[in-house]
């Protein structure tokens, strides 16, 4: 044994400065990462704790029953109405009209891309379509407003000069790309074997598709139809551009009202004194919107979790 | 009787062609159906708006007069929130993903992180501008700034640079980590040597992605109560004498392109929808062109790890 290699005995290398350093760094940074991960759980605590905090203003004036059953929402008026009933109709009625747009649409493209298109041909068509959604959402309000609206107004009698149709199917095509985009990797995900059998017992691809691999796929698919109806409630410049900011209980889409998201677009434009009722006012309906959209992205998560296990 | 089988079977498959064929068409359709709309779209921005976007309309602030207005002090709004909220999410967003894929033991922890990146990705963008208006606006007292602005698009795009992170750290083949650690590299070192470069691409394709989603947000920026008539500019970021950087325009008030073209949209006057087009046009022209190199990224990512 030489002098030399005596240095390179276990004890030495533990001890080596150049290690040692490097055991520090790695140590450092796994807790820098872990803290990095970590920061994306307190952001969703601080929008809670922010969204209910400042609410707390509102609903120590209007009771919880007359906020949720009240049928008029004025609350800027000397004689205030705070009922969340017409921003939360007007926010359905055009969330289900870009979902009657989506569903139909998004159903039929994605199982052309999933079971018809060749590869080669969706490798171009997905990334097209997703240029569909990198659309800035208030170019399409500026869209559905100036261009749609008034092409519109020929073909439908009674429709406004703000309604809740044009914005609810602009709204529709906007969401497509990402009903196609779940539901067709829930649809690829179902095992070839499974099409096989079906082919094999004469079916067409038409008929595997509606009665194989829609079925097989069903979770992922649903999963993606409740995450756009998520994304389409909490839509805002397409409605608050296109839709009007005028609280309206209505049950003729053909007639213009304020969403939730655009009622709180409208307040913030004005001045809102910090503490002040209606300053308070828009975190009590973002409060509710928070809600329904938490409930359904939790429910989808779980859904797509679900295809994910079953193959 | 063996014939009449075959005519059956022949019947049926002729049938199923038509079928598929039918059905092929119909998905044809829908697609240029949705295409028709997005060459709509960006037909009606042009014919309204691509005369109005010269030179001084790029270098002039807003206007009571449509024709002299100009998006000057929005579009350096746009350049200047965008600095910061790469500066804040990406290395935020790439060491989250970098923490669930390489680090994250698997119990409850992780799960509820998961679920939380997850859910985040669904919140509308207008709640992240409730966050910011009253955690960073009045809870800490910051003011509707441009440091304010770009923190609350980096944390609305933090989801997207998370997923990206994930998917590009997990497509890194796990041979190349194995080598690392089997010639002594300690975590970070894998991480840090061979991990993050072989995932680069992908990485970056998610950032432009979550920026150019963030160059078009307007919701969250109004709800801050950004103001929507800015006629200056924020202090300049390099100066001429010692340290050469200013840190002042982070303080500053600020309008962005998509505020601004709201703001044109909710004028009567046919001159300022003009304006309000041309703005849109250029919109659409950055998101587009940074998604359409992001899409050229993914597809030399894909090139290369087959080769």
């Amino acid at each position: 044994m030489t002098a030399q290699s005596d240095d390179l005995t276990f004890e030495a290398l533990r001890s080596s400065t150049v290690l040692r350093r490097g055991r520090i760094l790695a140590r450092t940074m796994s807790v820098v990462l872990f803290a990095c991960a970590v920061i994306s759980v307190l952001i969703t605590t601080a929008i809670i704790w922010v969204l209910v905090s400042e609410s707390w203003v509102f609903f120590r004036q209007v009771p919880l029953l007359t906020f949720l059953t009240d049928t008029q929402w004025t609350p800027v008026f000397t004689n205030a109405r705070y009922g969340v009933l017409p921003l939360l109709t007007a926010t359905l009625w055009a969330a289900g009209i870009a979902m009657a747009v989506a569903t139909p649409l998004g159903l039929v493209l994605s199982v052309y891309l999933s079971e018809f298109a060749r590869p080669r041909f969706r490798e171009i068509l997905k990334p097209i379509l997703e240029l569909l959604a990198a659309v800035p959402t208030v170019v399409f309000g500026y869209f559905a407003l100036i261009f749609l609206t008034p092409l519109a107004k020929q073909f439908i009698p009674g429709l406004s000069g703000f309604n809740l149709l044009v914005p609810g199917f602009v709204m529709g095509i906007m969401i497509l790309p990402y009903v196609v985009s779940i539901s067709e990797d829930a649809m690829r995900a179902v095992p070839m074997s499974l099409r096989e059998g079906a082919f094999a017992l004469g079916m067409s691809r038409w008929r595997t598709a509606f009665s194989v691999v829609i079925p097989g796929a069903f979770s992922g698919v649903t999963a993606a139809y409740l995450l756009a109806f998520s994304r389409a409630v909490g839509e805002t410049m397409v409605v608050a551009i296109a839709a009007g900011q005028n609280p309206n209980l209505t049950s003729d889409p053909r007639e213009g009202a304020a969403t939730i998201t655009a009622y709180i677009v409208q307040m913030s434009l004005g001045d809102l004194p910090h503490g002040s009722l209606a300053y308070a006012t828009i975190f009590a309906t973002g409060l509710v919107l928070f809600a329904i959209t938490l409930a359904f992205n939790v429910l989808g998560f779980f859904l797509r979790r679900r295809f994910r296990e079953a193959y | 009787m063996a014939d009449a089988l075959h005519t059956s079977e022949a019947r049926i498959v002729a049938a199923s062609r038509v079928q598929d064929m039918v059905f092929a068409v119909l998905g044809i359709t829908v697609l240029l159906m949705a295409m028709a709309v997005l060459a709509t779209l960006v037909a009606d921005l042009m014919s309204d708006g691509l005369a109005r976007i010269d030179q001084q309309f790029l270098t002039s602030f807003p206007s009571r007069r449509p024709e002299s207005a100009g998006i000057l002090s929005a579009w350096v709004g746009t350049t200047l929130i965008m600095l910061v909220t790469a500066f804040l999410a990406i290395p935020l967003g790439v060491g989250a993903g970098i923490y669930l894929e390489e680090y994250a033991p698997k119990h409850w922890m992780t799960d509820v992180i998961e679920i939380n990146v997850s859910n985040l990705a669904g919140v509308p963008s207008i709640i992240y501008g409730l966050l910011a208006l009253g955690f960073f606006v009045y809870g800490l007292g910051m003011g509707q700034t441009i440091l304010v602005g770009g923190m609350v698009l980096a944390l609305l795009i933090l989801p997207i640079v998370i997923v990206a992170t994930r998917e590009a750290v997990r497509s890194v083949p796990s041979g190349l980590r194995e080598s690392a650690y089997g010639v002594g590299c300690n975590r970070w070192q894998v991480v840090w040597r061979y991990v993050l470069p072989a995932a680069r691409p992908g990485i970056l394709t998610g950032a432009i992605v979550g920026l150019s989603r963030a160059i078009g947000e307007t919701a969250p920026i109004i709800t801050i109560g950004a103001l929507t008539f800015i006629a200056f500019l924020p202090p300049s970021p390099i100066q001429a004498t010692a340290p050469f950087v200013n840190f002042d325009w982070l303080n500053s008030p600020f309008t962005v392109m998509p505020i601004q073209m709201f703001n044109w949209i909710s004028r009567p006057q046919a001159g300022f929808h003009v304006n309000a087009a041309a703005t849109g046009l250029l919109l659409l022209l950055m998101t587009l062109v940074m998604n359409g190199f992001a899409i050229f990224l993914r597809y030399h990512l894909r090139r290369s790890l087959r080769s």
